[in-house]
């Protein structure tokens, strides 16, 4: 798994490729909250998926922790261009309702960028 | 194909090896050639639930293992994960959506093994361990099969 951010402004643009799973996701939740911690600025997190191969709960608990720690400030974090595994995942577990999903970057750009 | 084929996996209850399991039991199932890469993705799925769970509740200690078998009979894939552990106290609630005991969790496993999987069987005793059983046979559009299950 890899994970590379990006800060513009004050969203996090955050693109995640590979497995997200019990044994990636606590790097994945130590990078993003080194970042937060560090720019006390960022209020929304752009979460770009397109290159992410799997995910199962725990990637999905990973991804709900930081969206917790950003709407508890009035932020919120968006999840951009899921695979079709990705998203089979995130409406089986009835995350879709709670984290909004975008098919682009300029899409969450024009819709999100001003929450 | 009809053969009638199996394996067994055995492994210490440690994040690295949920990966490997399910990658594993995913090359086993396609030797069912008519699983759709979609259904074999759903393998992975669920053969990552159960193992995560056992990882993360199944144990009071370091050391406790994972036993992985796998069975093809026909076209029906059997998958069971057991192990020795702790146990859950109340099955039915571990199984409801959302029940989780950590907070950077969504307790989803159960309910996604249960989409995904044809059938679930979770069976436990306090202090004896935990055994899901999960089944999964290819769709196969338009068959008499799918109508049945579907």
């Amino acid at each position: 798994m890899r994970t590379e951010t990006r800060a513009i402004g004050n969203v996090l643009v955050v693109r995640l490729s590979g497995e997200l799973d019990l044994g990636t996701a606590p790097e994945f939740r130590a990078k993003l909250e080194e970042e937060l911690d560090a720019k006390p600025d960022i209020t929304r997190i752009f979460l770009v998926l397109r290159d992410v191969t799997f995910i199962d709960s725990s990637g999905l608990g990973a991804i709900l922790g930081r969206y917790r720690r950003l709407r508890a400030h009035g932020g919120g974090l968006f999840a951009i261009a899921p695979s079709p595994q990705v998203r089979k995942v995130f409406d089986l577990s009835g995350l879709t309702s709670i984290i909004p999903v975008y098919e682009t970057e300029d899409e969450a750009w024009a819709r999100a960028s001003g929450v | 194909m009809s053969a009638t084929n199996h394996v067994t996996l055995e492994f210490p209850a440690i994040a690295q090896n949920v990966e490997f399991a399910r990658v594993a039991v995913a090359c086993f199932a396609s030797q069912i050639d008519s699983f759709t890469m979609e259904e074999i993705d759903d393998i992975k799925l669920i053969v990552s639930e159960a193992v995560s769970n056992v990882v993360l509740h199944g144990y009071d200690s370091p050391g406790g293992l994972v036993r992985v078998h796998a069975v093809i009979e026909g076209n029906v894939l059997t998958i069971t994960v057991e192990d020795t552990g702790r146990g859950i106290a109340d099955v039915e609630q571990a199984r409801q959506p959302a029940f989780t005991t950590s907070p950077d969790r969504m307790g989803m496993g159960f309910t996604i093994m249960e989409a995904l999987s044809d059938d679930l069987d979770v069976s436990s005793r306090p202090g004896a361990g935990v055994r899901v059983i999960m089944k999964k046979a290819p769709r196969m559009a338009g068959s008499e099969e799918h109508e049945r299950r579907s």
